[in-house]
């Protein structure tokens, strides 16, 4: 290896005659001679190989895309790669210091504020790794709080989730059982909830809007039915902007995903999991926490707080192993939020239910096609029927140079041939009418 | 000293906006499609110029310090610099305006750098195979965990414990504990792990031993090779912490030091920026016999297309939703191509280098316990200040005043005072040789500048008591607590 000449002054200052002496504690049994990688690229060849390699991949801004299911591509405004591109955050770490942090530790206390408005909630953590894993440690914390070996979730959330939480459950020994949905409206089925909720489960998960698009309009009745166990809601952070907050329903715990608010989709990583709670359970609470304080000048300012919790301090009784988080997109999502403000808010998911409610009244035209297939209000998502199988379908749609929806036929095998489509304020009506006449020329 | 970091008086941008009205023309039925049961009845969120929302930010940024401002010396961090092509590539369309769940012929590149990224992580950790599913350090500890569960279950053996060293990282016993293992902390030996203790404390319930190497005191293992044999004499398995791995890259590898299972902290070794506390990432490696339990989808190469691979019927499921965070991996690929294999194996030897070089100008100020010889960083205690009624924490807030980010303190737990120190590759002798000096100059001071510091950074010493007690965490909250909202909203 070629040295620097500073290098080689450290190196006699050790007393030393090469590097190579600072690697002597090594026992030669376990030395390997180098890494069998190419040499290195200029940044000129780098450009050059990455612009060829991702030319092979067709990003949505190339073509029209109606695919979510929990990733969405939302309009982000300049302001806010502005604002997220300073090194001065990008280059921090966790706030351990905070005297020297203060910057990155009040933007997620703005975060935090601007969840909590939103959810109406008490109290939101400065993030999680995304909504699978913190529906993961809901599942965790409402045994927490609740006790009890069984977790219910709704039939009607997303696999890839529910994977995620089965995992998280099987180190607990919790078991997750699911609670159907009503297959007209797509709504959690209160009757199977109403018996399923025993004395052994500990809490209920559902969404509004559901994985497969139905806002729930029945939240009252769950709240009832789940009694004194844990209610864990999963929300679109987006659709609260017109929603009613789960936070007024009586949810013990908030999840779901600020991705929308401002983070490109980057094939789904990373997101940025929302994990808010009620007041009461928050040293039960999984994750980093900011909260106000003051400097020995009587400043205001901002620091990490509750750290008890947490696995520095309580290694194997910490409430999760959780440190690093999400930090940079919890900055991303306030600074969406300040950027695009109250009433900009309120356009945009504004848009999301007309597009959506355009879009699905379009191709409920189509004969052959039922849209949306549930009976139920929904926000920018919702499930297609077809009498032709969904594959056929998307193969033809792939050869427009369309991205459709995704295709549900084995995941929920009940509904038929079925699909489900995202539409968002991104969509134009000519996007709409090229999807329709694809649609159209399927039959 | 010359250091001042800029000091604003940023109000919250819910203050900085009047209430909005609580009733206005805007139909939020959108035409009906929606039903009022189902809508919120306000929304109270500010609504403010771009123009006072950049101020707002760039102010704030000013009052946050990252590797970009200076020395971030932040022991088992690895606060490296971020090179910024990395960034950039990341950031084009091409590579982040796609969607996981689109069909795979139509994210072929990112598949392939996904694919090719495993491969380079399999070499460096002397693994056969690779997921970079985790999202961060401690997820791949969890993922690592299941792992060992999964292995264990798949032989019939229902194993108990999982045995960590007292240097370990926390992540590393709360990591065990979520996957339902009960935890032994073992005493270590001249800083070290002791291999007969280890030996009696290894059982038929053993299920892992967790390890970092070089340690956390950046003392390199040299029983290494005997430590996996205990182990896997009783059927255990070995678990490499791979928070230090910038010390040993192209020297030994956890594989070859006979390790089953690896996380990486690409965040750390592989220079993506940590974002003030993430996005990570921590992908796991395995040997061989633990392929086939790694989380779906896998991603397969065949006849020149990538695909994802979903039929396999031993895994452990999935811990997260997609693919992790490929944004991250994305950066990591970029700086792993950036440097090559020799460029990598240099980024090792300048780390252990500067590492030494600080140590060695340090240890006659301070105390250096236990053996000479650090890899990537090393840990002083700051006993020494304590006869002055000087604290390491003290220490650690002046040094913010001359213009560096403090070391890592109070950890490992089993130094008195402890003040970890890892410099990185990435920093000249200009700069180590002025940290060098800063500390020396500190510790000269008047303890009582040091006890009030620091004087330079935006807020003076936190009352971090008080915000436990306050226990305000919004600015819903903070009004609640001033009385000018009711609690019921």
């Amino acid at each position: 290896m070629a040295l620097s000449e500073c290098s080689l002054d450290m190196i006699r200052y050790l007393k030393l005659k090469s590097v190579e002496e600072l690697f002597r504690d090594i026992p030669i049994g376990v030395r390997i001679d180098g890494l069998r990688i190419p040499d290195g690229l200029n940044e000129l060849e780098l450009r050059r190989e990455l612009e060829q390699m991702m030319s092979l991949n067709k990003p949505a801004s190339s073509r029209p895309s109606f695919i979510g299911a929990g990733v969405y591509r939302h309009f982000i405004p300049a302001a806010v790669k502005t604002i997220v591109s300073r090194g001065e955050f990008i280059t921090s770490y966790t706030p351990y210091q905070a005297e020297i942090s203060q910057g990155m530790l009040q933007s997620l206390f703005e975060y935090q504020s601007f969840m909590a408005e939103l959810t109406a909630m008490d109290v939101v953590n400065s993030s999680m790794y995304d909504a699978s894993t913190a529906l993961g440690e809901a599942v965790l914390m409402s045994h927490r709080i609740s006790g009890g070996d069984k977790f219910l979730v709704s039939r009607a959330i997303s696999p890839e989730k529910k994977a995620v939480a089965d995992v998280y459950a099987r180190g607990a020994d919790i078991a997750i059982e699911q609670v159907g949905y009503d297959k007209q409206t797509g709504h959690v089925d209160l009757a199977d909830l109403k018996v399923k909720m025993k004395e052994d489960v500990s809490g209920f998960y559902f969404e509004s809007p559901n994985f497969l698009g139905p806002i729930e309009t029945h939240a009252d009745e769950i709240r009832e039915i789940v009694g004194a166990k844990t209610m864990v809601v999963g929300v679109n952070p987006l659709s609260l902007a017109l929603l009613r907050p789960p936070g007024e329903f009586g949810a013990d715990i908030v999840i779901g995903d600020a991705q929308v608010l401002g983070s490109p989709m980057n094939l789904g990583g990373p997101m940025i999991g929302i994990f808010a709670c009620r007041s009461e359970h928050v040293r039960k609470m999984p994750g980093r926490i900011i909260g106000m304080t003051t400097d020995t000048d009587g400043k205001r300012a901002y620091c990490m707080t509750l750290q008890t919790r947490e696995q520095h301090i309580r290694r194997s009784k910490a409430t999760s192993n959780i440190c690093t988080n999400e930090a940079l997109l919890a900055l991303t999502t306030a600074a969406y939020l300040a950027v695009v403000g109250r009433s900009g808010l309120r356009e945009i998911a504004a848009k999301n239910v007309e597009n959506a409610g355009n879009l699905s009244a379009m191709i409920n035209k189509i004969p052959g096609f039922k849209a949306p297939l549930f009976n139920s209000p929904h926000f920018n998502e919702f499930v297609v029927g077809s009498q032709l199988e969904s594959k056929r379908i998307h193969q033809h749609l792939e050869k427009m140079d369309i991205e459709g929806g995704l295709i549900l036929d084995r995941m929920f095998p009940e509904l038929g041939h079925s699909a489900l489509y995202a539409t968002t304020e991104m969509h134009t009506e000519i996007d709409h009418e090229r999807l329709v006449k694809s649609l159209e020329a399927t039959q | 000293m010359r250091y001042h970091q800029a000091v604003h008086d940023v109000s919250m941008l819910f203050e900085d906006c009047d209430k909005p009205p609580t009733e206005d023309s805007f139909d939020n039925t959108v035409g009906g499609r929606l039903p009022d049961t189902v809508l919120r009845k306000a929304l109270d969120l500010p609504d403010l110029q771009e123009r006072d929302v950049v101020k707002h930010f760039i102010n704030l940024s000013q009052m946050n310090f990252g590797v970009d401002n200076g020395l971030y010396p932040l022991g088992s961090c690895t606060m490296k610099y971020n090179p910024k092509i990395c960034d950039e590539i990341a950031s084009w369309s091409s590579v982040g305006d796609i969607h996981p769940l689109q069909d795979p012929s139509t994210i072929q590149g990112a598949l392939r750098l996904m694919y090719e990224l495993e491969g380079f992580l399999c070499e460096i950790g002397g693994v056969d195979a690779v997921t970079l599913q985790p999202a961060a350090g401690a997820h791949g500890e969890f993922t690592g965990i299941h792992l060992v569960k999964a292995y264990h279950d798949s032989k019939g053996e229902k194993r108990r414990e999982v045995i960590v060293p007292d240097t370990a990282h926390g992540t590393n016993p709360a990591s065990a504990a979520m996957v339902g293992y009960d935890v032994l902390e073992l005493p270590s030996k001249d800083g070290c792990v002791d291999v007969e203790a280890l030996r009696s404390a290894v059982s038929k319930d053993t299920a892992a031993f967790m390890l970092t190497n070089p340690n956390t005191l950046g003392i390199f293992e040299k029983d290494v090779k005997e430590i996996a044999g205990v182990l896997h004499d009783a059927g255990a398995l070995l678990y490499y912490d791979g928070a230090n791995l910038n010390a040993i890259m192209g020297k030994t590898s956890p594989g070859k030091m006979d390790f089953d299972i690896v996380h990486f902290n690409l965040h750390k070794t592989f220079a993506t920026p940590h974002g003030g506390g993430g996005p990570g990432a921590g992908p796991v490696g395995v040997k061989k016999k633990l392929e086939e339990l790694l989380p779906v989808p896998r991603i397969a190469f065949k006849d020149g297309i990538y695909s994802l691979d979903y039929d396999r019927p031993k895994s452990i499921g999935k811990v997260r939703a997609f693919f992790g965070n490929y944004a991250v991996l994305v950066r990591a690929y970029v700086y792993i191509r950036m440097q090559g294999g020799k460029g990598l194996v240099s980024v090792s030897e300048n780390a252990v280098l500067n590492s030494n070089y600080v140590k060695e100008r340090l240890k006659e100020d301070f105390e250096l316990p236990f053996q000479d010889l650090r890899k990537h960083e090393f840990v002083l205690s700051g006993r020494p200040l304590k006869a002055k009624g000087v604290r390491t924490l003290d220490f650690a807030k002046r040094l913010l005043d001359y213009g560096f980010h403090a070391p890592t303190i109070y950890f490992p737990l089993i130094v008195d005072e402890a003040i970890m120190i890892e410099p990185t590759e990435t920093e000249s002798k200009v700069t180590l040789d002025a940290f060098v000096d800063a500390c020396k100059a500190i510790i000269k001071e008047d303890p009582a500048i040091l006890k009030t510091a620091p004087h330079n950074t935006a807020r003076k010493r936190l009352d971090e008591a008080k915000a436990a007690r306050d226990m305000i965490f919004s600015w819903r909250e903070y009004e609640k607590k001033l009385g000018q909202r009711s609690n019921s909203a």
